[in-house]
């Protein structure tokens, strides 16, 4: 089997990911106990098994502030897709709640200094909660009426499966990943949904001519 | 989280080096250095060392010492055999078969021949058990086939191959195409995971070569042997002072090689008993794990190593598992995806016919030498709370019955 590359942030502690991911694995904050007697304002869910990573997330909002009042989450995948979906729920409900459009703003970037660090190869694959949390927040305004509000991807899903978009391919390009085999180790692009690999290997040469020619 | 009960349970990726094996290398990490090829006493003392346990590794194998090569470790060793076997005589030959369960040190060899020297591969498959047919070795087989290797034991799932049966077949081939019992298609086996528990005689098995290594046997790391068969040519892949018969240069590693024999010696001669204690262990691993709801089996139930256990469990991770159970002190491995360089899920799994969501549940629990009753009865009380706890945080629920 293969061995894990993930290598510790904080070489003196000999723990695979920061403190602060290994508080929020074992003792993971928000997440659903009972879904059955749950009333949620809206649901989003992203990944599938196959990928590796799946999470599904459950928020009530108050309608007249738009705060995000609780935000439940279930995940299936690694140490750090659990501890990130942990953190992130942690920030969007702290201090009374954030709004809606705060919460949108929140990016696995902000998710990750939070924790302390993840090793490099596991962001792209492990930190879905903003966009499972972008799924709900449309769920919220699709019921309530507001679909006005719907938050318009600003970029276009390539893997439909794990909800990859071509923003996701230009950022790991831009992050010196230039073959398929290179973004995949970031994204996993195509793991899940192999049909959309010729449009990012398009999209691979369309982002490296742009930056890099 | 306190509690804690170490228990080392992953015997397939490393083994502890045995106290009697340390003793024998002793005396050539303090002491004696001597280069072998050296003509003083120092070199001499060195050369006889490496002499004694080549001796000693050709006696286990039924071969002769000149049949041994000494290499770094395994992957050197399969490196070996299929570039050499296969840059040697390609003038004649482009054609290698394997299977899609060996390890990456076949299998990415064999990639890099296909991919830059013109070679063309066929991967045999392996059943639902994770065994190969042999008639599917030999329906491949054409007079451009220059290599088949098919590993012996199979480091995650366990499953034990064909080998004699395999070789048998190859040479029938041969006879019924006019080809001499030294001509190609030579036949490679990797036993690194086999060695401590299976037959090792190369005539019984029917094998041109066959791949062997320490770390596996309760033996150092950075010591391996490719046997290769008398009149077989290779062409090395290491230049410089023409060591190992020309086949591997570099100045000897003494104290790893004396280890290896020592380790191959010692399994060999505690092979029996051993194998019995492991297997009861073995079978009590799986029919722990197994009573877990939603969990199965991976490869064979009887035709398997007697260390190995493979289970997948479904609806969680594997990394996140493993994180839980290291936590408590119970070291164990995953074909999960999370752990993979690559970030792809086990292909041994995967080769089972299984779906992406069986490997990245998969756990393997491979056991050894040191292994207790104690530290399985621990693992087995351990593991199902993490499971319970897990699942809880789960949005994953997937129907058994798309598994079996």
């Amino acid at each position: 089997m293969s061995t894990p590359d993930v290598v510790s942030k904080d070489q003196k502690n000999n723990w695979l990911y920061s403190a602060e991911v290994k508080d929020h694995f074992f003792n993971p904050r928000n997440f659903m106990v009972d879904d059955d007697g749950y009333v949620a304002d809206g649901v989003g869910m992203v990944g599938s098994p196959a990928c590796g990573d799946m999470m599904t997330v459950w928020i009530k909002v108050d309608p007249q502030t738009e705060r995000i009042t609780d935000m439940k989450w279930r995940t299936f995948g690694c140490g750090s897709a659990i501890a990130s979906t942990s953190m992130h729920s942690v920030m969007v409900v702290e201090n009374g709640g954030r709004t809606l459009d705060e919460a949108l703003a929140i990016r696995p970037q902000h998710i990750i200094v939070r924790l302390g660090g993840l090793p490099d190869r596991k962001i792209h694959c492990s930190v879905l909660s903003d966009k499972a949390l972008r799924q709900a927040v449309n769920d919220y305004f699709r019921r309530a009426g507001k679909k006005d509000r719907m938050v318009a991807e600003n970029s276009r899903v390539i893997d439909k499966v794990l909800k990859i978009t071509d923003h996701d391919i230009e950022e790991a390009v831009l992050e010196g990943a230039d073959t398929l085999e290179k973004v995949q180790a970031k994204t996993k692009v195509g793991t899940g949904d192999p049909s959309c690999i010729p449009e990012v290997e398009q999209l691979i040469r369309f982002y490296k001519e742009k930056y890099f020619n | 989280m306190s509690d804690r009960k170490e228990a080392y349970l992953d015997y397939a990726a490393a083994t502890p080096l045995d106290p009697r094996v340390i003793a024998a290398m002793k005396p050539y990490l303090d002491g004696c250095f001597g280069n072998p090829s050296s003509l003083h006493t120092a070199g001499r003392t060195a050369k006889t060392a490496i002499d004694d346990a080549r001796d000693v590794i050709s006696g286990i194998l039924n071969c002769r010492s000149s049949e041994i090569v000494f290499t770094s470790g395994g992957t050197e060793a399969d490196n070996l055999a299929v570039l050499g076997v296969a840059r040697k005589n390609k003038n004649r030959f482009n054609h290698i078969i394997t299977t899609t369960i060996e390890h990456h040190a076949i299998l990415n060899s064999v990639e890099q021949l296909v991919k830059n020297e013109g070679f063309s591969a066929d991967y045999v498959k392996v059943n639902r058990e994770g065994i190969v047919d042999p008639a599917d070795i030999i329906a491949k087989l054409t007079d451009k086939t220059i290599l088949v290797s098919v590993m012996y034991a199979n480091n995650e799932i366990g499953t034990i191959q064909p080998i004699a049966s395999i070789g048998k077949a190859i040479a029938q081939w041969k006879k019924e195409n006019g080809r001499r019992p030294d001509e190609a298609p030579y036949f490679h086996t990797d036993a690194c995971q086999a060695a401590g528990a299976l037959n090792l005689d190369v005539k019984a098995l029917g094998v041109d070569l066959l791949t062997l290594n320490g770390s596996k046997i309760c033996g150092p790391k950075g010591a391996g042997v490719l046997y290769v068969a008398t009149g077989l040519k290779l062409e090395p892949i290491i230049f410089g002072g023409g060591q190992e018969w020309r086949l591997r240069s570099g100045t000897e590693n003494t104290p790893a090689i004396v280890g290896l024999a020592k380790a191959l010696e010692i399994s060999v001669a505690e092979k029996e008993k051993e194998n019995v204690r492991l297997a009861a262990l073995r079978d009590k691993v799986i029919a722990g794990m197994t009573k877990i709801p939603k969990s199965f089996l991976n490869g064979h139930a009887t035709q398997r190593l007697p260390n190995n256990a493979n289970v997948t469990i479904l609806d969680i991770e594997g990394e996140a598992m493993i994180l839980y159970l290291d936590e408590l002190g119970f070291c164990v491995s995953t074909g999960s995806a999370c752990t993979s360089a690559n970030l792809e899920p086990s292909h041994v799994i995967r080769a089972l016919g299984l779906p992406y969501e069986a490997a990245h549940g998969s756990l393997r629990i491979t056991l050894g030498r040191f292994t207790t009753e104690e530290e399985i009865d621990a693992f087995l009380a351990a593991l199902p709370p993490i499971v319970e706890k897990l699942r809880k945080l789960s949005p994953v629920r997937l129907d058994m019955k798309n598994f079996v």
